[in-house]
């Protein structure tokens, strides 16, 4: 009888177990809930939300937040039935191309006209609205460098000495956005010829392609390398963290991407995204960017974020982001078969 | 009453009717969780980027890259050397708790565990703080890098030994004693002994635990991506296509390319369950190991060392977890287990993550355990066990991300009477379940093939239904193998990542993407603090099992025994 016992009792707790996530229950409140995709730092999404549902009380915000790619390859996916209302915080290069596939529904938010026209999709009515820009700078490691007697760098040109062999980190363009606005950055400035010719020789002093825009800075920040080229806004939260890090602006200039707003095609509460979509361009919010990003769209915005160099706007390159979206397979190509395909183990 | 004449066609008896009909269902359910979602993906490879048709141009392009070449080769040489590593550690380390007399032995059980307790993040991160520029241990490379193939293959090795361990512990669990007190009274050699009995016994559970290495190194791409450096691999070729540059149409190519392994898998097994037979006869007597010194010695020794390696890699990443910025300020705080500061979700991504699990363990333990005895004991009706077989074996061959991304088109098709289930936890469970389905099934099928077919074949003359004797004496058996089944999809289940990053949706985050959103946002080590209450939960659950397992379930064992 021992085995009808533990049957029975299996049984029991399948039940309790299927029970646990059954139906949840019934949401009883009268507030729109919106679904807003988003690449927004983590810790950001809380005084975001707050502060958004403090001004509209009857819409509710529910994140989906991850990083670039995924929130991307996730929107993309789902293009055919779409699952957001929004896109709050997503880079301008992916959004873009959903506006060429006609995934989104234009919208011209309230107080778009306020805002630095670079920060604007060029449409009547917009496509997508800027809220903020992110660079690609050089992180470098004041304790390593000090201990093994390597100077900081000033410039890009600087990044191909031999003494920094080995000891580079950047992101892969093929896997990162920042790592091809980076790419893009120096074939802009250089000209396409002597671009590729700086890569051959910065390629000696890279230790690692990573799959990720943040990842270099912050490998070092921890002193697992010299130099990473990468997203601005981790390298300086790591300082604050207490990281010995210092943030390099290359005298030449700086690639530089913007994190976007739009309207999903479909949304059934066009209503209330339209209402995020003048929030989010409105002078409050920009005074939320500005905390964390060096540079924001509203003009005239206090910045804020700590660690940063001043004037920024200043060291951005002319960036033509319609020529990057067209020249991006032919340049990944190139890229990927100068610096890719023989990046097997490095010889011991 | 019919007549057996061999050679005439027997009519199908009610038993067989009603177990056809269970495979014609199992395979429907398996092509509603694997097939098509699998296949919505795949089709994109024949679409250029906006939908239109193509043939073949994408492969084209695709072969004639010459990186494609470099990460094939690759990958087949990490999984290789991966492999050639894992089988024989894990066998011997599977003969040591099977067949000696181990101290302990239910800790070493525990501890060979540990690895699938933990999300692929952790072991990363251990490396790094053991062997990385600034680690402890760098001297022991000897001027290498763990960035590449060193670094691949140490956590390759670290992360599939458990599942290797699984597979053969339950192949060579059940052996017939009477076979080994036979060779002994003929005075076989201890050494001719393990050539012709152990090892062929357990020759099925050695293909098995080395092709779901072998596969399971080809498909992983979080552990290359972490620490692979420059190393390409076919895996983070789908990624950078995928998550890089939304390209579903190149990234379905590689996924393509992908199921080679898989396929080839698949073949291998046919060939070698021809030749399987029945280790557990109704009239076998189960093989209790006798105390003998220096091979007690020897193998105690042994798996000290590897438990030992196993427990270095987490007691790294339990006190990365306690410490306040690596390395530069190694004090030691709780405040990384506060995960309400780093994400929004807080602790509610950790009991989502305990929900899933549990409904995972057991809708999934259910669905495996019953097919793979359907698939097992149906008698003729080749043709659809062998799609189910085929079924099976797939999700083995697929990265999370092609599957993840599959689920998308399919269960969000515009008309999919499934939709309702997208954005749901019900998704995650079906999810998870489908991604782990190979491994369940292998074990499941390994326990049923050691069950003498003379159990079915007393039941049917004594008139006793099939299902009867099912749940009466064939799932009683197989216990132990049932439990280590939702006990595996339960771990994984906390654990996996790859494929439900795409899923969740607000109110159903679980802690293992949590805790890679956390690792990006630079919070290293309260990433390490969620990996380790993940792995404490799985470790309880299992502690919770082995307990179960020696005061409770070791009666319905007892008649093994003599």
């Amino acid at each position: 009888m021992i085995d009808r016992t533990i049957f029975r009792r299996a049984t029991l707790a399948g039940a309790a177990a299927l029970a646990m996530f059954g139906l949840a229950s019934p949401a009883f409140a009268q507030k729109t809930k919106l679904t807003v995709y988003t690449a927004l730092e983590n810790d950001q999404l809380d005084p975001f939300k707050k502060a958004f549902e403090a001004d509209n009380p009857t819409i509710e915000i529910a994140w989906v937040r991850d990083s670039t790619g995924v929130v991307a390859a996730k929107l993309m996916a789902e293009k055919d039935n779409p699952r957001a209302d929004i896109i709050w915080g997503l880079a301008a290069s992916n959004v873009g191309l959903m506006a060429s596939m006609g995934m989104l529904e234009p919208y011209t938010p309230a107080g778009a006209t306020a805002l630095n026209p670079m920060f604007l999709s060029g449409k009547t009515p917009q496509t997508w609205v800027g809220m903020d820009a992110y660079l690609s700078l050089v992180c470098f490691n004041t304790a390593e460098g000090k201990k093994n007697n390597k100077p900081v760098p000033t410039s890009w040109a600087d990044l191909i000495k031999p003494e920094y062999k080995d000891s580079i980190v950047m992101p892969n363009p093929a896997s990162s956005g920042t790592g091809y606005l980076t790419v893009a950055a120096w074939l802009q400035i250089m000209g396409e010829e002597a671009g590729w010719k700086y890569m051959d020789a910065l390629h000696q002093n890279i230790a690692q392609y990573i799959h990720s825009g943040s990842a270099p800075c912050v490998q070092a920040a921890k002193g697992e390398r010299l130099i990473g080229i990468g997203l601005d806004t981790r390298g300086a939260s790591e300082k604050t963290k207490g990281a010995p890090l210092e943030l390099v602006i290359p005298k030449e200039g700086l690639g530089w991407e913007l994190e976007v707003t739009a309207i999903v095609k479909g949304t059934k509460n066009l209503e209330a995204a339209k209402k995020l979509a003048d929030w989010a361009a409105s002078k409050k919010a920009n005074e939320l960017y500005a905390k964390t990003y060096p540079i924001v769209a509203y003009p005239g915005v206090a910045i804020t974020p700590p660690n940063y160099p001043p004037n920024l706007e200043k060291v951005m390159v002319k960036n033509d982001v319609e020529w990057m979206a067209k020249n991006r397979d032919r340049i990944l190509a190139e890229w990927t078969k100068r610096y890719d395909g023989k990046s097997a183990p490095k010889a011991k | 009453m019919s007549l057996v004449v061999p050679g005439l066609k027997v009519g199908l008896s009610r038993d067989d009717l009603m177990m056809r009909a269970g495979v014609v269902l199992l395979a429907a359910i398996l092509l509603m969780m694997l097939g098509l979602p699998l296949w919505a993906l795949l089709a994109k490879g024949f679409e250029d980027r906006d939908g239109k048709f193509v043939g073949l141009a994408n492969y084209v392009s695709y072969f004639s890259t010459p990186a494609l070449f470099q990460s094939a080769l690759n990958s087949l040489q990490v999984a290789t050397i991966t492999t050639l590593i894992v089988v024989p550690l894990a066998f011997l380390y599977a003969y040591a708790l099977t067949r000696t007399v181990l101290p302990m032995r239910w800790l070493f059980q525990g501890i060979s565990l540990i690895p699938i307790f933990a999300p692929s993040l952790l072991p990363g991160l251990a490396l790094i703080y053991l062997f990385g520029t600034q680690g402890f241990f760098k001297a022991l490379l000897g001027g290498g890098s763990i960035y590449g193939i060193d670094g691949i293959v140490i956590a390759q090795v670290f992360y599939c030994f458990p599942h290797a361990t699984l597979i053969l512990t339950t192949a060579l669990a059940t052996a017939d004693a009477r076979l080994y007190e036979a060779a002994e009274v003929l005075g076989t050699s201890k050494r001719r002994i393990f050539f012709t009995v152990t090892l062929p016994g357990a020759k099925y559970g050695l293909i098995s635990a080395a092709l779901v290495v072998f596969t399971l190194v080809i498909t992983d791409f979080g552990i290359a991506k972490v620490i692979g450096g420059n190393f390409n691999v076919l895996a983070t070729d789908v990624y950078k296509k995928v998550i890089g540059q939304q390209d579903f149409s190149m990234g379905a190519v590689v996924g393509m390319v992908l199921l080679a392994p898989a396929a080839l898998a698949f073949l291998v097994d046919r060939l070698v369950q021809r030749k399987q037979v029945a280790l557990l006869t109704a009239r076998a007597v189960p093989l209790v190991p006798r105390p003998k010194l220096g091979r007690d010695l020897f193998f105690t020794a042994f798996c000290l060392l590897v438990s030992a390696a196993i427990l270095t890699i987490l007691g790294m990443a339990i006190w990365g977890s306690l410490i306040k910025y690596w390395p530069y300020n190694l004090s030691l705080t709780l405040d990384n287990y506060d995960f309400a500061k780093f994400d929004a979700n807080g602790w509610d991504s950790y009991w989502n993550s305990v929900r899933m699990a549990l409904g995972a363990a057991v809708f999934g333990t259910l669905l495996m355990f019953t097919g793979a005895w359907l698939n097992e004991k149906t008698r003729g009706f080749g043709m659809m066990r062998g799609v189910v077989q085929f079924l099976a074996f797939l999700p083995m061959a697929v990265p999370g991300l092609v599957l993840g991304l599959g689920y998308i088109f399919f269960f969000n098709a515009p008309g999919n009477p499934l939709g309702f289930l997208y954005a749901t936890m019900g998704i995650l469970v079906l999810n998870t379940v489908a991604h782990f389905y190979t491994v369940g099934h292998l074990t499941a099928a390994t326990a049923l093939k050691q069950i003498d077919p003379e159990f079915e074949a007393v039941s049917a003359s004594l008139k006793v239904p099939i299902w009867r004797t099912f749940v009466r004496v064939t799932a009683p058996i197989c216990l132990p193998a049932i439990l280590d089944i939702a006990i595996y999809l339960f771990v994984n289940a906390m654990t996996t990542v790859s494929s439900v990053i795409f899923l969740y949706a607000p109110d159903t985050k679980l802690a293992s993407v949590a805790a890679v959103n956390i690792e990006e946002a630079g919070t290293t080590a309260a990433a390490a603090a969620l990996c380790v209450v993940i792995v404490l939960t799985s470790a309880a659950v299992k502690a919770a099992h082995l307990i179960a397992d020696r005061f409770l379930f070791a009666r319905l064992q007892v008649w093994r025994r003599r």
